[in-house]
């Protein structure tokens, strides 16, 4: 009879639990208690038999401004797919603070929960316009009633005004995207970034084909952005990372393979062998 | 100044949507004109029977303006959607057939002449409720938008795109075309549903039934328009933009694309089954050829000649083609399939854009 009783209470207590293998959606709140926002533990994945990721371990710290450099193929793009959602890993736990667990999320999923992504080749949606862009970034309701039915309050709009000049396209606000140059563009994303209000940022080659001036604006750009957000840059450019970093981490082959100052990496013999080429 | 972007992209009623429902309550309005106010022989008659062919070239329009929505703004090319206005007008006929009553060759007072031909004793569970009008009116819209729904759920959810997704749809709307030509399935086989008599009591003949049908075709027609530039115009329809153009993108700003293709998809189907279903009461008969590919196809290279992501591209294409088709048909039936994909041919080459973009071209110029 009590048997019975507490069995009632828990199913009146748990009413989202109505089927075992039905479960509510795992989304708790970020918990960075531990001052450490992304965990990469033991992480493998191969493709076709090709280790594109061995054994790595990366941890970013809250606020952190990051950045990761190594050779082609090193696995760097692979890394921020897995920690994005695009890619599944075959081994290893990947977490976003203490307790959420990405491997168990799709992309929308991961991108709500905080973690945006500006990839290595510009995507913007080069049909709308800059302002447009920014609009559909921005954190808020994405349900297809919301998005059918959504009005900008005041609100949005200056958080739009404020991107716009954060980024410096203010002028170009009304211009298709895809009119923009390759460097606006890049800023663009970076943008549309801020605006999704991300706990962590993935830049992936920010300045790839940019002019001198417009790598000294990204930079400014970034490094404004460190403390509010983490960020973490996959980066080729040693000029670049040299202005911007004040940690570096060396992927090769999958795993890390020194990480520290910029001069520590830069003095490691095992970093100078594989990647400066000395 | 922020505010001053609003631009004409964010209004329903912006400078060509007004044109386009001036245009088309004007004509309307004129040839009811025309057939009512003058008698036969008058320079300025129109004949009922051009009414009728005209409400067919609407209702057409109608179904052209729901495949803009999927392929012009969510990028989803569609080869089945005649399936869904097959539906809606199976739906419609249904209603009509069991609106005969006893007046059908076999005098059956509740079954349809085609159930007394292969002796069938009573009505198949799926044929009760089409004897009340606002069931069969329901039906026109839920047969199509299940069907849509379930098929756009394992389509998205499996992450279908592109040529791929144009297949299976092809494929959709030919296993419907094989199954309904079945004596067995219940909707008359290849002969369709035909024969009616009267819609809500009046007579499907009589030149003032066909003249609303006509109106109703321009009032359907000038109201889907409308809701696909709300959807359109709202961040819906920028979102929709903008999966067209770069869906991974779009998944990882947080949206989940599946869920938003899923409801344009089915919105979509549900407008192309109205305009089935007043497709069927105007030409008089529907059968299974209306699921044919052919069907789909054509109907694609209306939305393409017009021109893509305008919605009034896609309603001068599908009345331009279709009138062209009733011509050549009538005078030349061997050249029509010639001349059809010359066109599809010319515009894809010379008007990528598609008519639309000529006069957007004529426009900036000027």
């Amino acid at each position: 009879m009590s048997d019975m009783f507490t069995g009632y209470i828990d199913a009146v207590r748990h009413k989202d639990r109505v089927f075992d293998f039905i479960q509510p959606m795992d989304n708790p709140k970020l918990n960075v208690d531990k001052g450490c926002i992304l965990y990469l533990e033991d992480v493998s994945v191969s493709f076709d038999g090709f280790k594109a990721i061995n054994d790595l371990n990366l941890y970013i710290n809250e606020g952190e401004l990051r950045c990761i450099i190594g050779p082609n193929g090193a696995g760097k793009t692979t890394m921020m797919d897995i920690i994005t959602g695009k890619t599944r890993p075959d081994t290893g736990s990947v977490y976003f603070g203490q307790n959420i667990n990405l491997l168990n999320m799709d992309e929308p999923e991961i991108a709500e929960s905080g973690i945006g992504r500006k990839f290595q080749k510009p995507t913007v949606f080069e049909e709308l316009s800059v302002f447009e862009n920014l609009e559909l970034a921005m954190a808020g309701n994405k349900s297809v009633v919301g998005t059918l039915l959504a009005k900008l309050s005041g609100e949005q709009l200056d958080l739009i005004d404020e991107t716009l000049t954060l980024i410096g396209l203010k002028d170009e606000s009304i211009k298709r995207a895809g009119s923009l140059s390759h460097g606006q563009k890049q800023w663009l994303e970076i943008g549309m970034l801020i605006m999704q209000k991300p706990r962590l940022l993935l830049v992936d080659e920010p300045v790839a084909g940019m002019t001198h001036q417009e790598m000294d604006r990204t930079a400014e750009l970034l490094i404004s952005l460190e403390g509010k957000h983490s960020v973490v840059v996959v980066e080729h450019d040693m000029d670049f990372v040299r202005s911007i970093a004040r940690t570096v981490t060396v992927l090769h082959q999958g795993s890390v393979l020194a990480e520290g100052s910029m001069d520590e990496v830069q003095n490691n013999p095992k970093v100078k062998e594989v990647y400066l080429g000395e | 100044m922020i505010s001053s972007i609003q631009t004409d992209n964010n209004v329903v009623f912006d400078k060509a949507t007004k044109i386009f429902l001036g245009v088309l309550a004007a004509l309307t309005f004129l040839v009811i004109i025309c057939n009512t106010m003058f008698e036969a022989g008058s320079a300025l008659y129109i004949p009922t029977y051009t009414v009728t062919l005209l409400g067919k070239y609407l209702t057409f329009a109608l179904l052209a303006v729901a495949v803009d929505l999927i392929w012009g703004y969510l990028g989803i090319l569609s080869l089945g959607h005649g399936a869904f206005f097959a539906l809606g007008g199976y739906a419609m006929g249904m209603y009509l057939m069991r609106q005969i009553g006893d007046r059908g060759v076999y005098g059956d007072p509740v079954l349809p002449d085609f159930m007394v031909f292969l002796n069938w004793s009573e009505l198949p569970w799926f044929w009760h409720g089409f004897d009340q009008f606002w069931f069969a009116a329901l039906m026109v819209v839920v047969a199509p938008g299940v069907l849509a729904f379930v098929f756009g759920w394992l389509a998205f959810r499996s992450r279908v795109t592109g040529v791929y997704l144009s297949i299976i749809t092809q494929a959709l709307t030919f296993a419907l075309m094989l199954a309904f030509y079945r004596n067995e399935m219940g909707f008359g086989g290849n002969n369709g549903l035909t024969d009616f008599k009267d819609i809500l009591g009046f007579d499907l003949q009589s030149d003032v039934t066909r003249l609303t049908l006509f109106g109703l075709s321009a009032l359907a027609l000038a109201c889907g328009y409308i809701a696909c530039r709300f959807i359109v115009t709202s961040k819906l329809g920028r979102l929709a933009m903008a999966i067209r153009d770069a869906e991974s993108r779009t998944r990882f700003i947080g949206y989940k694309v599946e869920n938003f293709k899923l409801w344009i998809w089915t919105f979509s189907a549900a407008l192309a089954g109205i305009a089935g279903a007043l497709y069927v009461p105007q030409v008089g008969i529907i059968n299974p050829n209306e699921f044919s590919p052919l069907n789909s196809i054509e109907l694609v290279v209306w939305v393409a000649l017009g021109g893509r992501a305008t919605l009034y591209g896609a309603v001068v294409g599908a009345i331009f083609v279709n009138y062209a088709k009733t011509y050549f048909t009538g005078v030349l039936p061997e050249v029509w399939l010639f001349a059809l994909g010359g066109l599809f041919v010319v515009t894809t080459i010379f008007l990528p854009k598609g008519v639309a973009g000529l006069m957007a071209r004529k426009e900036a110029a000027a």
